[in-house]
């Protein structure tokens, strides 16, 4: 690579040459001269840093602080705190405005097709990893291409095909087609991770007398658990954090999730114009994510991360 | 491991495969063939029309409109999103003080801090952000133009959502403040295995922080920077962006189609107007605009291939 044929070897002594070559030495030592460059640049990088920093939090902290105040101080007085902690907009709006409602279905829908998708997604991905027979590769990339193609387009006839089976506005239904469209991504990471893992183990076990079911349940499954966590965790967030797909194949009230509820409620004007139970509303949906980020802000960022690079 | 091999392979695909292709697979199909007929989705009754709806596309005005919006959205917004996303992992990568004794380049103190808060938007439903930012933006009473005021900018009081002009630059800022921070995270740790020689050889060249940026961050980061160029662009043509516009924007779609993208639109025939098959002919064409700009960025961005 051609940055190497530049005089390479670094001197021994670290911070000795080096820095001295880097004209920041001022007189009498290293210290008051290296501040003065680094020091320049720390200072506008952590200027620049922490303007975004709070760019990003504010909104965030700005939507706690509204729903804690009445309606009149939201529209009043935007950014002043609340006169005290209303909470009563939270309880109003967890029972009145059926955030509860809206949770539980979220949870039915994302936990279901959470299972479905790591249980099906792996299922095919083992095949597709790990046995060679005629349409293997067709089968493959026909998974794959599903994660370039604009799902709207297929929303249209998708809404039909749902119709005729019956399954329009259930619960079920929602979990079937949230699955379908889990599972290109989720063969695609599942294939390559099925890959890496030492085939010996899973033959070993056949030769045993475990059959090829029993293997992969009991051998090959257990050994892909950080594969089915990272993907996991991607699957959970884009499902939890799904609108369009419940936006045209669940217009059933009762069967909202969390954004479609959400989003009725500010369309209709907050409930009976309460804004701040509306308010109170958004920052529910938000804080279990947020919490469990915090929590598992690794995996999640493995996770999230891993989508993109490969 | 050839006994009851091709049982097992038919047992293991059957239900994903099927699953895939009756929902996923066959609607795509459908939805292309659809494309050619007059179906207007409220009954099963349609005849075959040819090119007409195509013809009518090309004819459709509000059609102009939502493209060149897409086209906006799939290509400003990587572009700002990434370009930010690059400035600010630099910053927290290489933008320490260099410390006696230390690596020659190192990340600014509270790098982890960071990445973690800059994440934050990133596992929020866009949806949940879309109806914040609704509020943010309210001229009379929404934070930002409360904010203008209280720092004494009280003739600064945009429309933001009802003006024409600014409706869509605020709906895409907003895909951008809530993808920035997972490009950081992404960036962060590509920069993370750039190897420290590279960088010492280049400062024993006398390079300064910005030349270091261009020939030596930069080019090792391309594949990644590529990758999420064109997974940004195809969120910014779908998902994203319809959930903000749809939102946000009141019609939706905003005062005179001023926002108005091609995913809303083929939602809005659909589902609103009852034109299933017109809807369609719009969805093939942001079909081949998703695919265009794929295959565009990645032959814009073949560079050649690095190893180190």
């Amino acid at each position: 690579m051609k940055t190497t044929e530049t005089p390479a070897p670094v001197p021994a002594e670290p911070g000795g040459t080096l820095t001295r070559l880097t004209k920041a030495d001022g007189p009498g030592g290293a210290s008051p001269g290296k501040e003065k460059t680094g020091g320049v640049l720390n200072v506008f990088s952590h200027g620049v840093l922490v303007i975004w920093a709070i760019m990003v939090a504010l909104p965030l902290v700005w939507a706690v602080m509204t729903s804690f105040k009445d309606d009149a101080a939201i529209f009043g007085s935007p950014w002043s705190l609340p006169d005290r902690l209303h909470f009563e907009n939270w309880s109003r709006a967890w029972t009145q405005a059926h955030m509860s409602d809206y949770f539980l279905n979220t949870v039915l829908v994302v936990g279901g097709s959470l299972i479905g998708t790591l249980v099906l997604g792996s299922m095919a991905a083992y095949v597709l990893a790990r046995f060679e027979f005629p349409g293997n590769r067709f089968i493959y990339y026909l998974f794959i291409g599903g994660m370039s193609f604009p799902v709207m387009l297929a929303l249209v006839p998708l809404f039909y095909v749902v119709d005729n089976m019956g399954l329009l506005n259930t619960i079920h239904g929602l979990i079937l087609v949230y699955i379908a469209y889990s599972l290109p991504f989720t063969v695609f990471f599942l294939t390559a991770f099925f890959r890496t893992l030492p085939g010996t183990v899973a033959e070993a076990a056949f030769v045993d007398g475990a059959s090829h079911t029993r293997t992969f349940f009991q051998i090959m499954l257990p050994m892909a658990r950080p594969g089915l966590i990272s993907v996991g965790i991607f699957n959970f967030l884009g499902q939890w954090n799904q609108y369009m797909l419940p936006t045209v194949l669940n217009t059933d009230e009762d069967k909202h999730v969390l954004t479609q509820g959400l989003v009725q409620l500010a369309v209709s004007q907050g409930y009976k114009g309460d804004w701040s139970g509306l308010f109170a509303g958004l920052v529910m949906a938000m804080l279990p994510v947020l919490a469990a980020y915090i929590v598992f802000q690794r995996q999640v960022v493995q996770g999230l991360t891993a989508g993109a690079l490969k | 491991m050839q006994h009851g091999k091709y049982r097992f392979i038919v047992g293991f695909l059957a239900a994903p495969l099927g699953l895939y292709a009756l929902f996923v697979v066959w609607p795509f199909i459908q939805s292309i063939y659809y494309s050619f007929t007059d179906w207007t989705g409220l009954s099963p009754d349609f005849t075959m029309v040819g090119l007409d709806n195509y013809a009518r596309m090309l004819d459709d005005d509000i059609f102009w409109k939502s493209l060149r919006h897409s086209l906006l959205f799939a290509l400003l917004v990587p572009v700002v999103t990434i370009g930010l996303a690059l400035f600010l992992s630099f910053m927290i990568n290489v933008g320490g003080r260099r410390r006696r004794g230390g690596p020659v380049i190192s990340g600014v103190r509270g790098s982890a801090f960071y990445k973690i808060v800059y994440f934050f938007p990133q596992v929020l439903s866009i949806a949940i952000v879309a109806l914040l930012f609704a509020f943010a933006y309210n001229p009379d009473s929404g934070a930002i133009n409360s904010f203008l005021r209280a720092v004494g900018l009280d003739d600064v009081q945009p429309l933001w959502l009802g003006d024409p002009g600014l409706a869509l630059w605020a709906v895409m800022a907003v895909v951008v403040w809530s993808t920035v921070g997972f490009f950081v995270v992404l960036f962060s740790a590509g920069m993370a295995s750039i190897p420290m020689d590279l960088y010492e050889a280049a400062l024993l060249d006398g390079a300064d922080r910005i030349t270091t940026f261009f020939r030596i961050t930069l080019p090792l980061l391309w594949d990644t920077v590529q990758s999420g160029w064109v997974y940004m662009g195809i969120l910014a043509l779908g998902a994203e962006s319809f959930a903000v516009v749809h939102i946000m924007t009141t019609g939706p779609g905003g005062p005179d189609y001023s926002t108005t993208v091609m995913v809303l639109y083929v939602y809005q025939k659909a589902f609103r107007d009852g034109q299933a098959a017109y809807a369609t002919t719009i969805g093939v064409a942001l079909l081949v605009v998703t695919l265009a700009f794929a295959a565009l960025v990645m032959k814009l961005g073949r560079r050649e291939r690095l190893e180190y």
